[in-house]
Protein backbone atom coordinates (compact mmCIF):
# COMPACT_ATOMS: atom_id res chain seq x y z
CA UNK A 1 0.00 0.00 0.00
CA UNK A 2 2.75 2.42 1.00
CA UNK A 3 4.17 1.65 -2.96
CA UNK A 4 0.95 2.39 -4.44
CA UNK A 5 0.30 5.67 -2.35
CA UNK A 6 3.78 6.62 -3.45
CA UNK A 7 3.14 5.90 -7.11
CA UNK A 8 0.02 7.84 -6.87
CA UNK A 9 1.70 10.84 -4.93
CA UNK A 10 4.39 11.22 -7.65
CA UNK A 11 2.04 11.17 -9.93
CA UNK A 12 0.00 14.00 -8.93
CA UNK A 13 3.35 16.02 -7.53
CA UNK A 14 4.59 15.67 -11.64
CA UNK A 15 1.06 17.00 -13.06
CA UNK A 16 0.73 19.74 -10.59
CA UNK A 17 3.91 20.91 -11.14
CA UNK A 18 3.56 20.65 -14.34
CA UNK A 19 2.23 24.22 -14.88
CA UNK A 20 -0.02 25.02 -17.08
CA UNK A 21 -0.99 21.46 -18.17
CA UNK A 22 -4.42 20.90 -15.87
CA UNK A 23 -5.43 24.98 -17.04
CA UNK A 24 -4.71 24.09 -20.69
CA UNK A 25 -7.19 21.32 -20.33
CA UNK A 26 -9.83 23.36 -18.24
CA UNK A 27 -9.73 25.77 -21.21
CA UNK A 28 -10.33 23.51 -23.88
CA UNK A 29 -13.22 22.16 -22.42
CA UNK A 30 -14.63 25.47 -21.64
CA UNK A 31 -13.66 26.82 -25.04
CA UNK A 32 -15.15 24.14 -26.75
CA UNK A 33 -18.29 24.51 -25.75
CA UNK A 34 -18.31 28.32 -25.81
CA UNK A 35 -18.00 28.02 -29.72
CA UNK A 36 -20.91 25.91 -29.97
CA UNK A 37 -23.58 28.80 -29.83
CA UNK A 38 -21.35 30.89 -32.05
CA UNK A 39 -21.33 28.21 -34.72
CA UNK A 40 -25.28 26.88 -34.26
CA UNK A 41 -26.71 30.06 -33.93
CA UNK A 42 -27.86 32.19 -30.49
CA UNK A 43 -31.11 30.19 -30.03
CA UNK A 44 -31.74 29.57 -26.44
CA UNK A 45 -34.17 26.51 -26.77
CA UNK A 46 -32.36 24.76 -29.58
CA UNK A 47 -28.81 25.55 -27.39
CA UNK A 48 -30.62 24.23 -24.67
CA UNK A 49 -31.44 20.89 -25.83
CA UNK A 50 -28.51 20.66 -27.64
CA UNK A 51 -26.33 21.49 -24.39
CA UNK A 52 -26.04 17.99 -22.71
CA UNK A 53 -24.23 16.24 -25.83
CA UNK A 54 -21.88 19.52 -26.41
CA UNK A 55 -20.86 19.45 -22.44
CA UNK A 56 -19.82 15.33 -22.75
CA UNK A 57 -18.36 15.86 -26.03
CA UNK A 58 -16.56 18.41 -24.97
CA UNK A 59 -15.56 16.32 -21.44
CA UNK A 60 -14.29 13.35 -24.47
CA UNK A 61 -12.26 16.02 -26.32
CA UNK A 62 -10.69 17.31 -23.38
CA UNK A 63 -9.53 14.23 -21.87
CA UNK A 64 -8.39 12.83 -25.10
CA UNK A 65 -5.92 15.63 -24.92
CA UNK A 66 -4.47 14.66 -21.25
CA UNK A 67 -3.68 10.92 -22.61
CA UNK A 68 -0.44 11.87 -24.25
CA UNK A 69 0.72 12.71 -20.54
CA UNK A 70 0.00 9.56 -18.91
CA UNK A 71 2.58 6.56 -19.99
CA UNK A 72 4.54 8.81 -22.89
CA UNK A 73 6.69 10.57 -21.00
CA UNK A 74 7.94 7.69 -18.36
CA UNK A 75 8.00 5.50 -21.69
CA UNK A 76 10.60 8.59 -23.23
CA UNK A 77 12.91 8.86 -20.19
CA UNK A 78 13.07 5.21 -19.34
CA UNK A 79 10.95 5.20 -16.51
CA UNK A 80 8.65 2.96 -17.64
CA UNK A 81 11.16 -0.10 -17.82
CA UNK A 82 12.13 0.41 -14.15
CA UNK A 83 8.33 0.49 -13.33
CA UNK A 84 8.01 -3.04 -14.63
CA UNK A 85 11.20 -3.98 -12.14
CA UNK A 86 9.28 -2.65 -9.55
CA UNK A 87 7.47 -4.16 -6.03
CA UNK A 88 4.41 -2.50 -7.07
CA UNK A 89 2.48 -4.63 -9.72
CA UNK A 90 2.20 -2.60 -13.43
CA UNK A 91 -1.30 -3.28 -12.59
CA UNK A 92 -0.88 -1.32 -9.75
CA UNK A 93 0.85 1.28 -11.20
CA UNK A 94 -1.19 2.04 -14.13
CA UNK A 95 -4.23 1.80 -11.11
CA UNK A 96 -2.39 4.83 -9.36
CA UNK A 97 -1.66 6.85 -12.61
CA UNK A 98 -5.47 6.01 -13.40
CA UNK A 99 -6.63 7.94 -10.44
CA UNK A 100 -4.02 10.42 -10.88
CA UNK A 101 -5.34 10.79 -14.07
CA UNK A 102 -9.05 11.23 -13.73
CA UNK A 103 -7.80 13.82 -10.47
CA UNK A 104 -5.72 16.18 -12.94
CA UNK A 105 -8.18 15.45 -15.78
CA UNK A 106 -11.74 14.89 -15.03
CA UNK A 107 -12.28 16.27 -11.83
CA UNK A 108 -11.34 19.92 -13.30
CA UNK A 109 -13.74 19.54 -15.84
CA UNK A 110 -16.81 19.18 -13.76
CA UNK A 111 -15.44 21.80 -12.08
CA UNK A 112 -15.40 24.09 -14.55
CA UNK A 113 -18.96 22.90 -15.49
CA UNK A 114 -20.81 25.29 -14.21
CA UNK A 115 -19.16 27.95 -16.42
CA UNK A 116 -20.16 25.58 -19.43
CA UNK A 117 -23.84 25.16 -17.95
CA UNK A 118 -23.85 28.99 -17.96
CA UNK A 119 -22.64 29.51 -22.18
CA UNK A 120 -25.26 26.61 -22.91
CA UNK A 121 -28.36 28.08 -21.49
CA UNK A 122 -28.80 25.17 -19.43
CA UNK A 123 -31.51 25.29 -16.69
CA UNK A 124 -30.59 24.31 -12.93
CA UNK A 125 -32.17 20.88 -13.03
CA UNK A 126 -30.40 19.75 -16.02
CA UNK A 127 -26.95 21.04 -14.71
CA UNK A 128 -27.38 18.71 -11.47
CA UNK A 129 -27.50 16.01 -13.74
CA UNK A 130 -24.58 17.33 -16.07
CA UNK A 131 -22.72 17.24 -13.22
CA UNK A 132 -23.75 13.68 -11.66
CA UNK A 133 -23.49 12.24 -14.92
CA UNK A 134 -20.00 13.77 -15.51
CA UNK A 135 -19.15 12.53 -11.95
CA UNK A 136 -20.28 8.94 -12.76
CA UNK A 137 -18.90 8.61 -16.74
CA UNK A 138 -15.69 10.28 -16.77
CA UNK A 139 -13.93 6.97 -14.76
CA UNK A 140 -14.83 5.44 -17.89
CA UNK A 141 -13.16 7.67 -20.18
CA UNK A 142 -10.08 8.13 -18.11
CA UNK A 143 -10.01 4.22 -18.00
CA UNK A 144 -10.58 3.95 -21.44
CA UNK A 145 -8.26 5.83 -22.41
CA UNK A 146 -5.50 4.16 -20.12
CA UNK A 147 -6.00 1.34 -22.12
CA UNK A 148 -5.45 3.25 -25.70
CA UNK A 149 -2.24 4.93 -24.34
CA UNK A 150 -1.15 1.94 -22.91
CA UNK A 151 -1.66 -0.09 -26.29
CA UNK A 152 0.30 2.85 -28.39
CA UNK A 153 3.04 3.50 -25.87
CA UNK A 154 5.46 2.39 -27.68
CA UNK A 155 4.40 3.90 -31.26
CA UNK A 156 6.09 6.82 -32.31
CA UNK A 157 3.21 9.45 -32.65
CA UNK A 158 0.97 6.86 -30.97
CA UNK A 159 -0.78 9.88 -29.21
CA UNK A 160 -2.50 10.38 -31.94
CA UNK A 161 -3.62 7.03 -32.88
CA UNK A 162 -5.06 6.30 -29.32
CA UNK A 163 -7.93 8.75 -29.58
CA UNK A 164 -9.16 6.37 -32.92
CA UNK A 165 -8.77 3.53 -31.48
CA UNK A 166 -10.51 4.30 -28.20
CA UNK A 167 -13.45 6.62 -29.38
CA UNK A 168 -15.69 3.23 -30.61
CA UNK A 169 -15.39 1.68 -26.75
CA UNK A 170 -15.82 5.72 -24.95
CA UNK A 171 -19.15 5.54 -27.44
CA UNK A 172 -21.74 4.18 -25.07
CA UNK A 173 -20.32 6.45 -22.44
CA UNK A 174 -21.06 9.20 -24.52
CA UNK A 175 -24.61 7.43 -25.08
CA UNK A 176 -25.65 7.04 -21.50
CA UNK A 177 -23.68 10.41 -20.26
CA UNK A 178 -26.04 12.88 -22.47
CA UNK A 179 -29.27 10.55 -21.72
CA UNK A 180 -28.67 11.01 -18.00
CA UNK A 181 -29.08 14.51 -18.37
CA UNK A 182 -32.36 14.48 -21.32
CA UNK A 183 -33.84 11.28 -21.22
CA UNK A 184 -37.01 10.75 -19.61
CA UNK A 185 -34.94 7.60 -18.36
CA UNK A 186 -32.35 9.44 -16.64
CA UNK A 187 -32.39 7.47 -13.45
CA UNK A 188 -31.47 4.31 -15.30
CA UNK A 189 -29.08 5.81 -17.60
CA UNK A 190 -26.85 7.45 -14.34
CA UNK A 191 -27.43 3.52 -13.26
CA UNK A 192 -25.98 2.03 -16.42
CA UNK A 193 -23.17 4.86 -16.29
CA UNK A 194 -21.61 3.50 -13.24
CA UNK A 195 -21.69 0.23 -13.96
CA UNK A 196 -19.57 1.51 -17.00
CA UNK A 197 -17.19 3.21 -15.20
CA UNK A 198 -17.11 0.51 -12.48
CA UNK A 199 -16.29 -2.19 -15.03
CA UNK A 200 -14.11 -0.24 -17.11
CA UNK A 201 -11.67 0.73 -14.08
CA UNK A 202 -11.64 -2.60 -12.69
CA UNK A 203 -10.34 -4.35 -16.17
CA UNK A 204 -8.47 -1.08 -17.74
CA UNK A 205 -5.22 -1.45 -15.26
CA UNK A 206 -5.09 -5.34 -16.34
CA UNK A 207 -5.56 -4.74 -19.40
CA UNK A 208 -3.20 -1.70 -19.52
CA UNK A 209 -0.97 -3.62 -17.82
CA UNK A 210 -0.94 -6.46 -20.07
CA UNK A 211 -0.22 -4.09 -23.39
CA UNK A 212 2.38 -2.34 -21.71
CA UNK A 213 4.64 -5.58 -20.60
CA UNK A 214 3.43 -7.09 -23.91
CA UNK A 215 5.25 -4.00 -25.79
CA UNK A 216 8.78 -4.48 -26.61
CA UNK A 217 10.45 -1.09 -25.50
CA UNK B 1 29.63 1.42 7.25
CA UNK B 2 26.60 0.17 5.13
CA UNK B 3 25.46 -3.01 6.70
CA UNK B 4 26.05 -6.60 5.06
CA UNK B 5 23.20 -7.35 3.57
CA UNK B 6 23.31 -11.66 2.80
CA UNK B 7 21.57 -12.56 -0.36
CA UNK B 8 20.01 -15.64 -1.49
CA UNK B 9 22.41 -17.59 -3.44
CA UNK B 10 21.38 -16.96 -6.92
CA UNK B 11 23.22 -17.84 -9.33
CA UNK B 12 21.70 -16.37 -13.42
CA UNK B 13 22.57 -19.32 -15.80
CA UNK B 14 22.00 -18.73 -19.56
CA UNK B 15 21.99 -21.29 -22.12
CA UNK B 16 21.46 -21.15 -25.83
CA UNK B 17 20.47 -17.63 -25.57
CA UNK B 18 19.97 -15.26 -28.63
CA UNK B 19 18.81 -12.26 -28.29
CA UNK B 20 17.70 -10.01 -31.22
CA UNK B 21 15.16 -6.54 -32.02
CA UNK B 22 12.24 -6.99 -34.39
CA UNK B 23 12.96 -10.62 -35.02
CA UNK B 24 16.50 -10.11 -36.07
CA UNK B 25 19.40 -12.13 -34.14
CA UNK B 26 22.21 -9.77 -33.13
CA UNK B 27 23.60 -12.10 -30.67
CA UNK B 28 25.25 -15.88 -31.56
CA UNK B 29 23.30 -18.83 -29.30
CA UNK B 30 25.57 -17.49 -25.32
CA UNK B 31 25.98 -19.95 -23.02
CA UNK B 32 27.19 -18.29 -19.50
CA UNK B 33 26.36 -17.89 -15.70
CA UNK B 34 27.00 -15.47 -13.46
CA UNK B 35 27.22 -16.34 -9.58
CA UNK B 36 27.64 -14.08 -6.68
CA UNK B 37 30.30 -12.41 -6.31
CA UNK B 38 30.91 -11.98 -9.80
CA UNK B 39 30.74 -9.19 -12.38
CA UNK B 40 30.33 -10.34 -15.89
CA UNK B 41 31.53 -7.62 -18.49
CA UNK B 42 30.13 -7.35 -21.81
CA UNK B 43 32.08 -6.07 -25.07
CA UNK B 44 31.69 -5.62 -27.99
CA UNK B 45 31.52 -2.70 -30.68
CA UNK B 46 27.97 -0.90 -31.05
CA UNK B 47 25.32 -3.23 -32.26
CA UNK B 48 26.55 -5.87 -30.89
CA UNK B 49 23.79 -6.46 -29.05
CA UNK B 50 25.07 -5.62 -25.30
CA UNK B 51 21.46 -3.31 -24.43
CA UNK B 52 19.64 -5.87 -26.08
CA UNK B 53 21.01 -8.78 -23.98
CA UNK B 54 20.71 -6.64 -20.97
CA UNK B 55 17.07 -5.97 -21.61
CA UNK B 56 16.78 -9.43 -22.23
CA UNK B 57 17.53 -10.06 -19.19
CA UNK B 58 15.20 -7.43 -17.46
CA UNK B 59 12.76 -9.15 -19.07
CA UNK B 60 12.07 -6.26 -21.38
CA UNK B 61 12.22 -8.32 -24.93
CA UNK B 62 11.63 -11.99 -25.59
CA UNK B 63 14.54 -13.94 -26.47
CA UNK B 64 14.44 -15.29 -29.98
CA UNK B 65 15.88 -18.37 -28.77
CA UNK B 66 17.19 -20.18 -25.94
CA UNK B 67 16.35 -19.42 -22.22
CA UNK B 68 18.17 -18.14 -18.82
CA UNK B 69 17.13 -18.31 -15.44
CA UNK B 70 17.74 -17.20 -12.35
CA UNK B 71 18.57 -20.71 -10.28
CA UNK B 72 17.73 -20.64 -6.34
CA UNK B 73 15.30 -17.93 -6.57
CA UNK B 74 12.22 -17.52 -4.72
CA UNK B 75 9.04 -17.55 -6.61
CA UNK B 76 7.45 -15.21 -3.89
CA UNK B 77 9.91 -12.75 -3.52
CA UNK B 78 9.51 -9.84 -6.25
CA UNK B 79 12.09 -8.53 -8.44
CA UNK B 80 15.70 -9.57 -7.88
CA UNK B 81 17.44 -7.01 -9.85
CA UNK B 82 18.18 -3.53 -10.81
CA UNK B 83 18.29 -2.27 -14.50
CA UNK B 84 20.58 0.98 -15.07
CA UNK B 85 19.90 1.98 -18.59
CA UNK B 86 21.44 4.54 -20.96
CA UNK B 87 18.09 6.50 -20.01
CA UNK B 88 18.39 7.75 -16.56
CA UNK B 89 14.35 8.05 -15.58
CA UNK B 90 14.70 10.99 -13.65
CA UNK B 91 11.79 13.50 -13.52
CA UNK B 92 13.36 17.10 -14.26
CA UNK B 93 10.31 18.78 -12.01
CA UNK B 94 11.01 16.79 -8.43
CA UNK B 95 14.01 17.47 -6.42
CA UNK B 96 17.01 15.12 -6.74
CA UNK B 97 15.62 14.01 -2.96
CA UNK B 98 12.30 13.71 -4.36
CA UNK B 99 12.91 11.33 -7.66
CA UNK B 100 15.19 8.80 -5.52
CA UNK B 101 12.83 8.83 -2.17
CA UNK B 102 9.98 7.77 -4.78
CA UNK B 103 11.99 4.95 -5.88
CA UNK B 104 13.04 3.58 -2.72
CA UNK B 105 9.41 3.55 -1.72
CA UNK B 106 8.69 1.98 -4.99
CA UNK B 107 11.03 -0.50 -5.05
CA UNK B 108 11.40 -1.13 -0.82
CA UNK B 109 13.84 0.80 0.80
CA UNK B 110 15.78 -1.86 2.03
CA UNK B 111 18.95 -0.50 1.24
CA UNK B 112 21.02 2.69 2.58
CA UNK B 113 19.06 5.95 3.42
CA UNK B 114 18.43 8.32 0.06
CA UNK B 115 20.31 11.21 2.01
CA UNK B 116 23.06 8.47 2.89
CA UNK B 117 23.03 7.61 -1.13
CA UNK B 118 23.17 10.75 -2.30
CA UNK B 119 26.25 11.32 -0.23
CA UNK B 120 27.75 8.44 -1.93
CA UNK B 121 27.19 9.48 -5.05
CA UNK B 122 28.56 12.60 -4.56
CA UNK B 123 25.37 14.74 -4.92
CA UNK B 124 24.73 15.18 -1.05
CA UNK B 125 24.76 19.15 -1.84
CA UNK B 126 22.53 19.21 -4.13
CA UNK B 127 19.67 17.02 -2.37
CA UNK B 128 17.03 20.04 -2.77
CA UNK B 129 17.77 21.30 -6.80
CA UNK B 130 15.44 20.50 -8.92
CA UNK B 131 16.94 17.30 -11.28
CA UNK B 132 16.11 19.02 -14.01
CA UNK B 133 18.95 21.20 -13.24
CA UNK B 134 21.56 18.76 -13.27
CA UNK B 135 24.39 18.07 -15.48
CA UNK B 136 24.31 14.70 -17.60
CA UNK B 137 27.14 13.41 -15.20
CA UNK B 138 25.05 13.86 -12.08
CA UNK B 139 21.89 12.56 -13.58
CA UNK B 140 24.16 9.38 -13.95
CA UNK B 141 24.86 9.62 -10.29
CA UNK B 142 21.58 10.22 -9.40
CA UNK B 143 20.29 7.07 -11.60
CA UNK B 144 23.42 4.91 -9.87
CA UNK B 145 22.25 6.01 -6.28
CA UNK B 146 18.92 4.43 -7.27
CA UNK B 147 20.95 1.48 -7.13
CA UNK B 148 21.94 1.44 -3.20
CA UNK B 149 18.45 2.49 -1.67
CA UNK B 150 17.14 -0.55 -2.68
CA UNK B 151 19.16 -3.93 -2.38
CA UNK B 152 18.54 -6.23 -5.18
CA UNK B 153 21.27 -9.21 -5.93
CA UNK B 154 21.53 -8.69 -9.80
CA UNK B 155 22.56 -5.46 -11.27
CA UNK B 156 22.50 -4.85 -14.56
CA UNK B 157 24.07 -2.09 -15.98
CA UNK B 158 24.38 -0.47 -19.18
CA UNK B 159 27.21 1.77 -19.92
CA UNK B 160 27.23 2.77 -16.49
CA UNK B 161 30.39 4.87 -16.43
CA UNK B 162 28.76 7.45 -19.43
CA UNK B 163 29.35 10.91 -18.87
CA UNK B 164 30.97 10.01 -15.67
CA UNK B 165 34.56 11.95 -15.17
CA UNK B 166 36.90 9.86 -13.70
CA UNK B 167 36.05 10.28 -10.32
CA UNK B 168 33.04 8.46 -11.24
CA UNK B 169 34.54 5.38 -12.71
CA UNK B 170 36.33 4.88 -9.79
CA UNK B 171 32.75 5.47 -7.88
CA UNK B 172 31.20 2.99 -10.40
CA UNK B 173 34.37 0.61 -9.37
CA UNK B 174 33.60 0.84 -5.61
CA UNK B 175 29.86 0.58 -5.88
CA UNK B 176 30.30 -2.39 -7.77
CA UNK B 177 33.31 -3.88 -5.68
CA UNK B 178 30.68 -3.64 -2.50
CA UNK B 179 27.88 -4.87 -4.41
CA UNK B 180 29.76 -8.06 -4.93
CA UNK B 181 31.38 -7.88 -1.57
CA UNK B 182 27.45 -8.45 0.07
CA UNK B 183 27.19 -11.76 -2.31
CA UNK B 184 25.32 -9.78 -5.31
CA UNK B 185 26.31 -10.42 -9.03
CA UNK B 186 26.59 -7.71 -12.27
CA UNK B 187 26.54 -7.79 -15.38
CA UNK B 188 27.54 -4.59 -17.23
CA UNK B 189 28.12 -3.75 -20.74
CA UNK B 190 30.65 -0.89 -21.25
CA UNK B 191 33.09 0.51 -23.29
CA UNK B 192 35.35 1.85 -20.96
CA UNK B 193 37.60 -0.43 -18.99
CA UNK B 194 36.51 -1.42 -15.18
CA UNK B 195 39.00 -3.09 -13.38
CA UNK B 196 37.85 -4.13 -9.45
CA UNK B 197 40.64 -5.00 -7.35
CA UNK B 198 40.02 -8.54 -7.10
CA UNK B 199 40.38 -9.52 -11.05
CA UNK B 200 39.21 -12.92 -10.45
CA UNK B 201 35.63 -11.43 -9.87
CA UNK B 202 35.44 -10.15 -13.21
CA UNK B 203 35.02 -11.97 -16.63
CA UNK B 204 34.52 -11.17 -19.84
CA UNK B 205 31.95 -12.03 -22.51
CA UNK B 206 32.72 -10.54 -25.60
CA UNK B 207 29.87 -10.33 -28.15
CA UNK B 208 29.79 -9.23 -32.22
CA UNK B 209 33.41 -11.16 -32.13
CA UNK B 210 33.51 -12.10 -35.77
CA UNK B 211 34.92 -15.57 -36.10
Amino acid sequence: MTTFRAMLTRELQLALRGGGDMLTLVLFFVIVGAIVPFAVGPDRVLLARIAPGVVWIAAFLAMLLGLDRLFRPDHDDGSLILLRQADLSLGGVVAAKLIAHWLVSALPLIVASPLLAVLLAMDLDAFWRTLLSLLLGTPALAAFGAVGAAVTVSIRRGGLIAPILIAPLSIPVLIFGAGAITGTQSGAALLFLAALSLMAVALAPFAAALAISSAED
Amino acid sequence: MTPRHAYPPLTLRATGLVCGRGGIALTAELAFSVTPGQCLLLRGPNGSGKTTLLLTLAGIVAPLDGSFALDGSDPESGPQLHYCGHRNAIKPRLSVTENLAFWATLNGATGITPEAALDEVGLGALADLDAGYLSAGQSRRLALARLLVSHRPLWLLDEPTAALDLEGHDLVTRLLDRHLDMGGFAIAATHDPITLPDPARMETLVLGARA
